[in-house]
């Protein structure tokens, strides 16, 4: 009599082991594809959904680098910014060239990028490695708005993005470019979630837990960590180009700052950090959070407060929950939702 | 040549400023490991409640006790509820969870005192005067020896009381100084406490100089360079770190700006504190972390 | 008829750090398949040569020759690419990985996959990783772990997290292994284990192994040689019946039994 449970090493190292949870993913991705356009507006697609989808996936490439792999980054926008301009001027200098070909050479830009601030992480470890993070910071906003030629002389500083158009297809309508946005980060997350399971993964986690024992046992330690920085740098700058071409529909320099580097830090702290999920769940919840508090306070104060104040309380209120998580469940939102999924299984035989 | 010498003096006395700042993360840093993103916004909230107090009609030094008071108990509040829970956590736990506070500070900051920038007065006129044909400014050099002080009074604590022994072997291993009988919560809260003085008196010489505003906290980020140039838990070490970051600045600004259309200062410094870090990974003063196998 | 080549010799090595000597001008050889144990009392320098011979440390003078290559140090990865596995005293492992993700990362040498072709689950990769898998199964029952394999290793009792860094250091079908105190924080019956599983090893796959280890009668039952250190220099170098009963051994970390003296 069979068990039901996977009886080959194959069948045990598949993505989702019950035929339920793989079920469920597909129909996450299938409703997420064809349901939602139906009963979404607008203002859901262009202001929650789409911001969502493109933080949770920069999310997920500072996830690599430092949930999973150990390397302390606050450099991640600069990272979007590098993807956010290599693809727009891919686009315009080079004709022809379609728009996902464009967005994965802005990738690849970044990932350079990252392999070259990653470099001193070969010789620098744990918490000083913020510095070259950091220096990639400020230095690529500096350079992007003082060069004019990565914003084509544009004199006002602002530039349009351009027509999202794929094999033909237009996707500029917000329903549309949340369904390319959808496909790209589906895409790139299923093929985080493969290489996170594999080897790659479990060197990352070696380098990050005790590199003296993972060089003992054969692993090129500065290898790995670079490969990482390259990853995670390719995902931030598609997430950035996306952030520009999908969300704000321009493609400036602004937006890429410090602030949006803590940004997607707090969402991997709050979401889990070395888990792919975990950069989905933080990402809903920075988007929506400030929302809550929006709705909240009017209801509660029917327009009495002061807008500033709302964003102050907001701030108190991320800095509280990032102690919060951090005393409590270093392991984020996601921990505690698989902790309470498997007590509900197993409920009531646990007492 | 004169030009070299002020554009080098103004650079120096800046960088006397920075280790100032510098100084609250290495009390920290020697006496619980940590590197406190929040200092910034302590810098900051000092800072503002000082000004509105003294806007209010307090008096100077009514307005300056009082302050000091709310940053003795923002000290132990800190301590209570964010180190506490988590010692013996990685480093990098701990920054995060700083990373938190300053919003937290801030954000009460800004709620409790309002967004605008305020002039702080603290009767000290600039009046540059002149010397050997440099012109220096008062304001810079009054800051400048305050600083020493703080630096002299500071490394005396560390070196010479039993305090500053404790806060020292803290440092090192927090769970083999609990081993001995070391008070822990009442020695950071002491540590925090300092440093949230020191953040006031950085506080009210930076408000002087630029006026209380929201980016006086991100002051934090010319602090860092600073601190890894000079090594994070070196007194010395802030201010030569400090001396060199405000120096090759404001150089770096005047002679090099100019040819790559000029606003290198935000990312000099994180430049030439990489260059270091990769020469001399713990900074000019700082210790080397000893790993054992 | 000539011996041939040992498997590792070890030439005058020293090894101070910041001029406290903590090895001074130790030279021993190990023979291709031999077990041999390096005793002496704690600070001798034990631990420290082991990390001399796999190159975390490198000596101020001295060389390592390995397979006939003599050099001052390896770096560590070229001495796991070389065919030395390590396991430490306060035990290296990923404390957050199951134990099944240790073994499987024992075998990381093995891999040949390129990055792009770890995106997909077929493939190369995909053979890789389930190769790997069985190689790991085999150890979790040749080590009888499977009970542990996927309980996250830092939760495991000292003993059993052991028994893993062992399991991770043979995923990598080391040639020479280097053994750090193997069996301690093991109750007897563990033990006896143990000292069997290392025999085995020994002479199934003919894995030369050097161990470290305070435990006297595992020492004389299970080496083939035996090299004695104190205080940083060679006391004694032979046989287990030669070096137990040398009384410059026994002055220094044996001692007599009572009522013999």
């Amino acid at each position: 009599m069979s068990l039901g449970l996977p009886a080959t090493y194959g069948a045990q190292t598949r993505l989702l082991r019950r035929p339920a949870d793989r079920w469920a993913l597909v129909a996450l991705i299938a409703g997420a594809f064809v349901v939602v356009p139906q009963i979404a507006t607008d203002y859901w697609f262009s202001a929650i959904l789409i911001p969502f989808l493109v933080l949770g996936l920069v999310g997920l490439g500072l996830n690599l680098l430092t949930g999973y792999a150990g390397q302390l980054s606050i450099g991640s926008a600069a990272f979007m910014a590098i993807g956010a301009f290599a693809t727009y001027n891919f686009e315009l200098r080079v004709p022809g060239l379609p728009l996902l070909v464009s967005l994965g050479l802005g990738g690849l830009t970044a990932a350079a990028a990252g392999v070259v601030f990653g470099l001193p992480s070969l010789r620098i470890k744990g918490f000083y490695l913020i510095v070259s993070t950091l220096a990639a910071q400020f230095f690529v906003t500096w350079a992007l708005t003082k060069f004019g030629w990565f914003s084509n002389h544009d004199a006002s500083g602002v530039i349009s993005a351009p027509r999202l158009v794929v094999a033909g297809l237009d996707f500029g309508s917000p329903a549309g470019r949340y369904q390319l946005t959808l496909a790209i980060v589906v895409v790139l997350t299923l093929a985080a979630a493969q290489l996170v399971r594999g080897d790659v993964g479990r060197r990352w986690i070696a380098v990050r837990d005790l590199d003296t024992a993972a060089a003992v046992i054969g692993i090129p330690i500065g290898r790995t960590k670079l490969l990482a920085f390259a990853v995670s740098s390719f995902y931030c700058g598609v997430g950035g180009a996306l952030w520009a071409f999908a969300y704000l529909g321009t493609v400036e320099p602004h937006g890429f700052d410090l602030t949006r580097s803590f940004q997607i830090l707090f969402i991997i702290i709050i979401g889990g950090m070395g888990s792919i999920a975990g950069a989905y769940v933080g990402a809903a919840f920075i988007v929506l959070l400030p929302l809550a508090i929006d709705h909240v306070a009017g209801a509660l104060f029917a327009g009495a407060t002061d807008p500033s104040n709302l964003q102050n309380l907001q701030k108190i209120l991320f800095g509280v929950l990032i102690i919060f998580f951090l005393v409590k469940e270093p392991d984020g939102l996601v921990r505690l939702w698989r902790d309470a999924r498997a007590r509900l299984r197993r409920w009531p035989l646990d007492t | 040549m004169a030009f070299f010498v002020e554009v080098l003096v103004a650079g120096l006395l800046a960088g006397v400023m920075y280790s100032m700042v510098a100084l609250g993360f290495v009390l920290i840093y020697k006496a619980s490991g940590v590197f406190n993103f929040a200092q910034g916004s302590l810098v900051l909230f000092a800072a503002l409640t000082f000004v509105s107090l003294v806007e209010r009609g307090l008096g100077f030094w009514a307005a300056l006790g009082v302050t000091l008071a709310v940053m003795i108990a923002i000290g132990v509040a800190v301590e209570r509820a964010v180190l506490r829970p988590l010692v013996n956590r990685p480093p990098m736990t701990l920054f995060l969870a700083t990373l938190g506070l300053s919003y937290v500070l801030e954000g009460v900051a800004q709620i409790a005192w309002g967004a605008q920038v305020h002039g702080l007065e603290l009767g000290i006129t600039d009046v540059p005067f002149e010397i050997h044909g440099v012109f220096v400014s008062r304001f810079d050099l009054v800051a400048a020896a305050t600083a020493a002080t703080l630096v002299a009074t500071l490394s005396a604590l560390f070196k010479w009381t039993r305090a500053g022994l404790a806060l020292r072997a803290v440092a090192d291993d927090p769970l083999a100084a609990l081993a001995v009988g070391i008070d822990l919560r009442r020695l950071w809260a002491l540590v925090w406490a300092i440093a949230g003085v020191v953040a006031l008196i950085a506080g009210l010489l930076w408000g002087a100089r630029v006026g209380v505003q929201f980016s006086l906290s991100l002051i934090v980020l010319r602090a860092l360079p600073v601190l890894i140039i000079g090594g994070f838990s070196s007194v010395t070490g802030t201010i030569v770190g400090g001396l060199l970051v405000g120096a090759s600045e404001k150089l770096a600004e005047v002679y090099v700006g100019p040819l790559v259309g000029g606003g290198i200062e935000n990312w000099f410094p994180y430049g030439l504190a990489l260059v270091f870090l990769l020469i001399r990974p713990t900074g000019l003063f700082g210790e080397p972390a000893i790993e054992r196998v | 008829m000539t011996a041939p080549a040992p498997l590792l010799r070890v030439d005058h090595v020293s090894l101070s750090f910041r001029g406290v000597a903590a090895i001074t001008d130790i030279s021993f050889a190990v023979a291709r398949g031999e077990i041999c144990a390096l005793i002496g009392p704690n600070g001798a320098g034990k631990s420290s040569l082991l990390n001399v011979i796999n190159g975390l440390y490198r000596p101020q003078r001295g060389s390592i020759t390995y397979e006939g290559r003599a050099r001052r140090a390896m770096r560590p990865r070229d001495a796991a690419r070389a065919g030395i596995g390590r396991t430490f005293q306060n035990l290296g492992l990923f404390k957050r990985m199951t134990v099944l993700e240790i073994l499987m990362t024992g075998s990381t040498l093995a891999r040949r996959a390129t990055l792009i072709e770890h995106l997909v689950p077929i493939g190369r990769a995909r053979r890789e990783e389930l190769a790997a898998r069985a190689r790991a199964e085999e150890i979790l029952e040749d080590l009888r772990l499977q009970a542990h394999r996927d309980a996250v290793v830092g939760t495991l009792p000292y003993g059993l997290q052991k028994r893993v860094e062992l399991g991770r250091a043979l995923a990598g079908a080391p040639r020479l292994l280097l053994l750090d105190e193997p069996l301690a924080g093991m109750n007897h019956e563990e033990r006896q284990q143990m000292a069997d599983d290392l025999v085995r090893v020994n002479h199934a796959l003919g894995t030369t192994i050097v161990l470290i280890e305070h435990d006297m009668g595992v020492v004389m039952d299970v080496s083939d040689h035996v090299v004695v250190l104190d205080y940083g220099r060679k006391i004694g170098d032979g046989p287990p019946a030669e070096v137990r009963d040398d009384p410059a051994v026994i002055d220094a970390y044996l001692g007599v039994p009572h009522g013999e003296a």
